[in-house]
C-alpha cells in the first residue's frame, strides 16, 4: 500500500462561496446521495410502488363495486385518494433514513465536516420529494391502465400534482421529526407509520365521508388528508374548489411552519449527546 | 521549550444527566506526534474525541485543536480536522468512489477536485478494484480503510481516530497500523483512542491513560510499562519440587524482585526480553531437576495497567458512550 506523499498533494483548497450557496449545494449533494441508492435498495422501491399499486387494484376491483360515489366513476374518485396516500406513506422514508444515518454514525461524520448543518435534513426531504414525484408519475400511469380518466385541462392537473408534492414535503418534515425523536430505526419505522392509517383511511381518500358515522365524519371532514384529497380530486375532475384548495395549502404550510422548527430542534437535541 | 500544541485540553467536563463522562480531562499533543488515549469502554475516550471534533460542547473547561478553540471557532476548525470513527461511518449503499466524492464535495472541494481526490485516495488505500462496488460488499478492513480515506480528503493537519482497529482481525489490524504510521511520518498529528495497550505501544508517542473521565497516567509506552512492571515469567512448581531451588535457578534471569507465593507454589519473575530467555530458563530448571506444572511469559495488558494504577480491574465503571451493545469488552490479553 503506497500512501506516502499523502499530504504533499497539490492544492486541496475548498471553494469559497457565501454560506447561503452551501445551504443549497450541500443539500443537493446529500439529495443526490439518497437518489442514487434508490435502485440499489429494491425493498424500498417495492415499498414505494408495489404497495400503492396493490391499493389501486384492491379498491378498483375488490371494494370499488360496493362503494357508491356520485358524479363520476369510482376509479376516477379513487385516484386522488391513492395519490395522496402514496405521497404521505412515501414521506415516512424521511424519518427512517434519518434514524438510520444517526444509528450508523453518518450524522457524526457529516457534523464533523465544514458543511451546512441544515443539509442533513433538507437533503433528505428534497430527495424524498423527487422520489415521490416519480412514484406519483408511476401511479398516474397505473391509474390510466385501470380506467382513470382525468377531466379538465393540463394546467389544473399540474396544480394537482403540485399540491401533492407540497403534501409530500410537509409530511416529510413530520416524519423527520419522528425519526429524530425515537431511538432506533425500528421505532422510526413503526412510529412513523402507525398514525397514518387512521389519518388516510378516516378520510375521503377511498370512500365519501357521508357514509361514516357522524362522530367520525366530524373528524374526517376537517383533517388535512380529506382536504388535500378533495382539493386534488376537484382539480383532476374539473370541479376545482378554491376554498378547499386554500384550506389544503393552509394545512401543508401550517405543518411546515410547525414541523421544520421542531425537526431542527429534534436534530439539535439528538446530536448534542 | 515544547513545540506548539496541536491538541490541548484543559479541565474538560461533560455530564450526561447524572452520569459524569468527563471529570476534568487534560490533554496535550505536540504537532506531528501521536497521542494515544488508552482506557476501557466507558472511560470517556469517545466523549473527549466528540468534544475535540466539535460534535459536542463541553460543560466546563476548554480545548484547542490546531490553535483553534473547539467551541468558539468550531466552523473554521471543521476544515482542519479529520475524524474516523469506531464503526466505519461511510454510506454502505454507495460505492467507495461515490462515498469519497460525496465527502469531498461536502468539504467544499470543486467537483473536479473531489473526483480527482477520490481516485487518488482509493489508489493509495488499495481500494481501486473495489471502488465501483457498494460498500456493503466490503470486508471490515476495507471499510475501515475507506473510512480513514474519507477523513483524509483535505489532508487535515490533525486527525482523530476513535478506536480505529476495534473489531478488525489481526491482519486487518496490522494493515491499519501500517497506514497510520505512514500518515504520522508525513507530519499529521494524530489522536488515537484504543482499548489495547499494544496498539498504543505501536503507534503513540505519548499515552494518556483515561479512567472515569480523567487522565490517571501520562507518559511514553515504556514509562507506563515500567510503572506496571514490564514482562514477567510466571511459574508454578509441581508438588514435590523444591521451591528454594527454583528461586535460585531463575534468579539470574530476573530483572527485579521475584514474587513468591508459597501456597500456590508460584513464582513471578520480572524479566526483559523474556522470549529470548525462555529456553535458557527451561534448561536451567531442567538441570536443577525442578518439575513444573505451568510456565508462562506475560506482558503487561491494559488490565495490568489498570490494576496497578487504580487497584481495580479495567472492566468496571460503565459510562454511556454511543457505542453498539455488541462491542467487544476491554481485553488485551496476549
Amino acid at each position: 500500500m503506497n500512501i506516502s506523499n499523502l499530504r504533499a498533494t497539490s492544492s486541496l483548497k475548498p471553494l469559497t462561496r457565501p454560506s447561503l450557496y452551501w445551504t443549497f449545494a450541500d443539500a443537493l449533494v446529500l439529495a443526490k446521495r439518497h437518489l442514487i441508492q434508490i435502485p440499489r435498495i429494491p425493498e424500498e422501491l417495492i415499498f414505494a410502488t408495489i404497495q400503492p399499486i396493490m391499493f389501486v387494484l384492491l379498491f378498483r376491483y375488490v371494494f370499488g363495486g360496493a362503494i357508491a360515489v356520485s358524479g363520476t366513476s369510482y376509479v376516477n374518485y379513487l385516484m386522488a385518494g391513492i395519490f395522496a396516500q402514496t405521497v404521505i406513506f412515501g414521506a415516512t422514508s424521511t424519518g427512517i433514513g434519518l434514524a438510520t444515518d444517526l444509528q450508523r454514525g453518518l450524522v457524526d461524520r457529516f457534523r464533523s465536516l465544514p458543511m451546512a448543518k441544515s443539509a442533513v435534513l433538507t437533503g433528505r426531504t428534497i430527495s424524498d420529494l423527487v422520489r415521490n414525484t416519480f412514484v406519483v408519475f408511476v401511479m398516474w400511469m397505473v391509474g390510466l391502465l385501470v380506467g382513470f380518466r382525468p377531466d379538465g385541462n393540463v394546467l389544473s392537473w399540474v396544480a394537482a400534482v403540485g399540491l401533492l408534492l407540497l403534501t409530500s414535503f410537509a409530511f416529510s418534515w413530520i416524519s423527520a421529526t419522528i425519526g429524530l425523536l425515537v431511538n432506533s430505526v425500528e421505532a422510526a419505522q413503526s412510529a412513523g407509520f402507525i398514525w397514518l392509517f387512521p389519518l388516510t383511511f378516516a378520510s375521503s381518500a377511498f370512500v365519501p365521508t357521508e357514509s361514516m358515522p357522524s362522530w367520525l365524519q366530524t373528524f374526517a371532514n376537517h383533517q388535512p388528508v380529506t382536504l388535500i384529497v378533495n382539493a386534488v380530486r376537484g382539480l383532476l375532475l374539473n370541479q376545482p374548489n378554491a376554498s378547499t384548495i386554500l384550506q389544503a395549502i393552509a394545512w401543508c404550510v401550517g405543518i411546515l411552519v410547525v414541523f421544520i422548527p421542531l425537526a431542527v430542534w429534534a436534530y439539535g437535541r439528538r446530536t448534542a449527546r | 521549550m515544547p513545540n506548539k500544541p496541536a491538541i490541548l485540553a484543559e479541565g474538560l467536563q461533560k455530564h450526561y444527566g447524572k452520569t459524569r463522562a468527563l471529570a476534568g480531562l487534560d490533554l496535550f499533543a505536540e504537532e506531528g506526534t501521536v497521542l494515544g488515549l488508552l482506557g476501557p469502554n466507558g472511560a470517556g475516550k469517545t466523549t473527549a474525541v466528540r468534544i475535540l471534533t466539535t460534535l459536542l460542547r463541553p460543560d466546563a473547561g476548554r480545548a484547542e485543536v490546531a490553535g483553534l478553540d473547539v467551541v468558539k471557532h468550531a466552523d473554521t476548525l471543521r476544515s482542519r480536522i479529520g475524524l474516523a470513527g469506531q464503526y466505519a461511518a461511510v454510506d454502505e449503499n454507495l460505492t467507495g468512489y461515490e462515498n469519497l466524492e460525496m465527502f469531498g464535495r461536502l468539504y467544499h472541494l470543486s467537483g473536479a477536485m473531489a473526483r480527482r481526490r477520490a481516485n487518488q485516495l482509493l489508489e493509495r488505500f488499495d481500494l481501486v478494484d473495489a471502488s465501483r462496488r457498494t460498500v456493503k460488499t466490503y470486508s471490515g478492513g476495507m471499510r475501515r480503510r475507506l473510512d480513514l480515506a474519507a477523513s483524509l480528503i483535505i489532508s487535515p493537519p490533525v486527525l482523530f481516530l476513535d478506536e480505529p482497529t476495534t473489531g478488525l482481525d489481526p491482519r486487518g489490524r496490522l494493515a491499519m497500523w501500517e497506514v497510520i504510521s505512514s500518515l504520522v511520518a508525513d507530519g499529521t498529528t494524530v489522536l488515537l483512542t484504543t482499548q489495547y495497550l499494544e496498539e498504543a505501544d505501536q503507534l503513540a508517542d505519548q499515552i494518556a491513560v483515561v479512567d472515569q473521565g480523567r487522565v490517571i497516567a501520562n507518559g511514553t509506552a515504556d514509562e507506563l510499562k515500567t510503572q506496571v512492571g514490564g514482562e514477567r515469567l510466571e511459574l508454578t512448581v509441581a508438588r514435590g519440587g523444591d521451591m528454594d531451588a527454583a528461586v535460585q535457578a531463575v534468579r539470574p534471569f530476573s530483572s527485579g524482585e521475584i514474587q513468591i507465593n508459597w501456597d500456590r507454589r508460584g513464582l513471578v519473575v520480572p524479566v526483559t526480553h523474556g522470549a529470548q530467555l525462555l529456553s535458557a530458563v527451561v534448561r536451567e530448571l531442567d538441570t536443577a531437576q525442578i518439575p513444573l506444572d505451568d510456565l508462562a511469559l506475560r506482558r503487561p495488558t491494559l488490565d495490568d495497567v489498570f490494576l496497578t494504577l487504580t487497584g481495580r480491574a479495567a472492566t468496571t465503571g460503565e459510562l454511556p458512550e454511543e457505542t453498539p451493545a455488541d462491542r467487544p469488552l476491554v481485553r488485551s490479553s496476549r
